[in-house]
């Protein structure tokens, strides 16, 4: 069926507001909580690992409490307040341990401890206050690096050609649908080409994909095609919600084009060791 | 997708509908065409971002304001529609504003009604109450014309038609009315103007809807670019104003940047053909206009939502469409798989007040949450948070007291005991770990189906370490302080 909309207008979506100037950016500090997310702990570790190994390479030293488990967004999407809130809670307990800023690997968990904690907990003003300043102090991994760190990326792999997806949170909630851009844009052997409807979202959304697998297939359906008509080589994404979506309706059609978690591509494209590998 | 759907006797299978619809291939290219083209039309129509907020903010206050004082402000809107010579009549159920409508028609004894658009009409199924009573409706918007012709429900607020492409009318025209079939859209205009021209002159009653009630002077307003909704309200003898009580605002200065936003958002207008301002029916020394206007205001769940704090927010809406035209849903679904009068975005916020949330229990779950509508919202209003506060109400304990009509629709006790597991598992540490370690550890038995996710998807298979293990080994070695 996609084949039908190439005559629609191609990024006729791209509708986001400008990057938030107003986001207050702390210096760089010595060290930073890193909280996983589910999806990656399970899924994608080695794009949390990456992460830990990019920041390490930016002098901050990295926590990561083994206590962490999932930022509660499930139960919160699906009604299940009280649930979501418990989970919360025990989220918020062992991030607060430290008191350092978090990082996080994902969009749409950056935006859950930025936006729907202070929702969550809205009722309960002590807590309130501890949800306000964690949500202070939560980055997305792209922003943290680019913002914070002030890193700069010194590209060591072979000229290659890319699509970015971007998460609806990112874009949305955390305004960070651009940092990612900017820091491939410090690759210079990385071209990145624009997909048809890029700032449509995949289709994840969480339990959606499950509560409405014919909706939600449609449209993550329509995202790899997008995707691999886009003539890039591969996906990057900085949010493991997304990733496991697009790369498992890839592999479900026998597609070989595949996504990877921004973080392992970062790394790949700028570590030395694994310099040669990347191509 | 071509039968008419009777919106009052549909069952609850929004799941169902969709996938008929998504199997439609012809469907989905027309919507996924007309909304791109409409993204579009309303991006090149706000083209600095500061000055599109800024009046977005302005439009939410405008809105909030005037619903802060709702009850006061229909009543000075009631007292100067009076002085100005307009009928006030007021509705609490569709059954009562039909009944009012119907009343008016008879003490005219009337028998055939031109109607301009209007939403709350579809809301009130006015024309199939008034036929049950011997009374024809003829729709005279172009989009509503080519939907009634085919007996269909708009599947678009602003553009009811917008499933249908040329070829589609083309033949539609040529069925029903025996026209020579062309795809020429000047030409399929003239088709329905001609027949339309003649009704306006012959009608006994013109139904509109109103987009804007003005408190202060006593004014009616209604944007339209076919002139219809002119004629509608100023041909026939009498005009009969239909609207829901959400609609009124303070005064005319209050206007400018609501119709503003309207326009620009629904269609990339700076503003409509059209603009009417109806203060009051034809004066002794004028020419023209009804001699009788009568204004319905529609309760129909309303002051449902407006008693709740959070939901309040859904009475904002100026009914612009943009909502719908950005989501990633109902592009691919389209407007009848909602089977409700609204769609989209706006729809699943607004038809639990109207109909009861067991009415329509799936709308809540048929969002990804991506935020698009609540991005492009005129006045702001968090489409998202509120579908999220929906689906709690959706899975509360049915026999609890209800915050919304007809919450409690999904309650299930086995998927809350799911949550309360997943909940044990993530508020302790050691469980949780225990979990990640038997899930890499026995990875290669991972179940090769996982319901509806293997629908669409390839099984997941966890990685060989999580990052729980990996982050404590490589923390470990660098000297780290894993905590």
């Amino acid at each position: 069926m996609s084949q039908l909309f190439y005559d629609a207008a191609p990024n006729a979506t791209r509708v986001s507001p400008e990057r938030e100037a107003d986001r207050h950016y702390p210096e760089k500090p010595e060290a930073v909580t890193l909280f996983g997310t589910c999806v990656v702990d399970l899924f994608f570790p080695e794009a949390g690992l990456d992460a830990i190994r990019l920041l390490e390479r930016e002098g901050v030293r990295v926590h990561f409490p083994q206590e962490q488990s999932c930022c509660g967004q499930p139960a919160w999407t699906s009604g299940y307040r009280d649930e979501a809130k418990a989970v919360a809670r025990a989220q918020l307990d062992i991030l607060d341990q430290s008191g350092l800023p978090v990082v996080v690997p994902s969009g749409s968990c950056g935006g859950m401890f930025r936006h729907h904690y202070p929702a969550l907990f809205a009722d309960e003003p002590d807590t309130l206050k501890r949800v306000e300043a964690l949500a202070e102090r939560t980055f997305e991994l792209t922003e943290f690096l680019l913002e914070v760190c002030r890193v700069q990326l010194a590209d060591r792999g072979a000229p290659s050609k890319i699509a970015l997806h971007t998460s609806c949170s990112a874009r949305r909630e955390m305004n960070t649908h651009l940092h990612a851009r900017e820091l491939l844009q410090q690759l210079e052997a990385v071209e990145r080409v624009d997909h048809d409807h890029e700032s449509e979202c995949c289709g994840f959304g969480g339990t959606f994909s499950v509560r409405m697998p014919e909706v939600s297939g449609a449209m993550v359906k329509d995202k790899t095609r997008s995707l691999i008509d886009s003539g890039a080589v591969e996906m990057v994404t900085a949010d493991g919600g997304c990733l496991m979506n697009i790369n498992g309706s890839l592999e479900k059609q026998k597609e070989s084009f595949r996504g990877r978690h921004l973080a392992s591509f970062l790394w790949e494209r700028t570590n030395g060791d694994n310099a040669g590998e990347v191509a | 997708m071509s039968q008419r759907i009777p919106v009052t006797e549909l069952t609850p299978d929004f799941r169902g509908r969709a996938e008929e619809a998504l199997a439609d291939g012809q469907l989905r290219n027309n919507f996924r065409v007309a909304m791109d083209s409409l993204m579009t039309k309303r991006a090149n129509a706000f083209p600095d971002a500061d000055e599109r907020e800024g009046l977005r903010e302005l439009g939410n206050r405008i809105k909030a304001g005037a619903l802060s004082r709702l009850p006061d402000l229909l009543e000075q809107l009631e007292q100067k529609l009076t002085e100005n010579g307009v009928k006030v009549h007021w509705a609490e159920t569709v059954e009562e504003a039909n009944s009012l409508v119907h009343g008016i028609i008879e003490a005219r004894k009337g028998s055939q009604v031109v109607k301009g658009k209007s939403m709350v009409s579809e809301e009130m199924e006015m024309n199939d109450y008034l036929a049950e009573r011997g009374v024809e409706c003829l729709e005279s918007d172009m989009g509503e014309y080519i939907v009634q012709l085919d007996n269909e429900k708009p599947s678009h607020i602003i553009m009811p038609a917008i499933h249908k492409n040329a070829r589609q009318v083309s033949k539609l025209f040529h069925d029903k009315l025996g026209e020579p079939e062309t795809e020429d859209v000047n030409q399929l205009i003239q088709i329905g103007r001609r027949t339309l021209r003649r009704k306006f002159m012959e009608a006994d009653v013109g139904v509109s809807g109103v987009n804007f009630a003005i408190a202060e002077t006593g004014t009616l307003l209604l944007v339209e670019n076919e002139g219809n909704g002119r004629m509608s309200t100023t041909a026939p003898p009498v005009h009969i104003a239909v609207t829901g009580i959400e609609k009124v605002v303070p005064n005319l200065r209050d206007v400018v940047p609501l119709v503003s936003l309207l326009t620009r958002s629904a269609l990339g207008q700076p503003i409509t053909t059209y603009v009417n301002l109806i203060s009051g029916p034809r004066k002794p020394d004028e020419l023209d206009g009804p001699e009788e206007v009568h204004l319905v205001l529609l309760d129909n769940g309303r002051t449902g939502a407006f008693a709740d704090a959070q939901m309040r927010q859904t009475l904002n809406c100026i009914r612009c469409g943009a909502c719908m035209n950005h989501c990633p849903v109902y592009t691919r679904v389209g407007g009848h798989t909602y089977g409700e009068v609204y769609p989209g975005p706006i729809g699943k916020i607004i038809t639990p007040h109207m109909a009861g949330l067991d009415k329509v229990p799936d709308h809540p779950s048929a969002s990804s949450l991506c935020g698009a509508c609540g991005e492009v919202c005129p006045v702001k209003i968090p489409i998202p948070e509120l579908l999220q506060r929906l689906r709690q109400e959706n899975v509360k304990n049915p026999e609890q007291p209800q915050q919304v009509k007809g919450g409690g629709a999904k309650y299930s006790r086995t998927e809350r005991w799911i949550w309360r597991g997943w909940q044990m598992l993530n508020t302790r540490p050691a469980l949780y770990r225990s979990f990640l370690w038997a899930a890499t550890r026995f990875r290669v038995l991972a179940p090769k189906k996982a319901g509806p996710w293997t629908e669409n998807h390839s099984a997941p298979v966890p990685a060989r370490r999580s990052l729980h293990d990996l982050a404590a080994r490589h923390l470990d070695q660098n000297g780290g302080r894993p905590s």
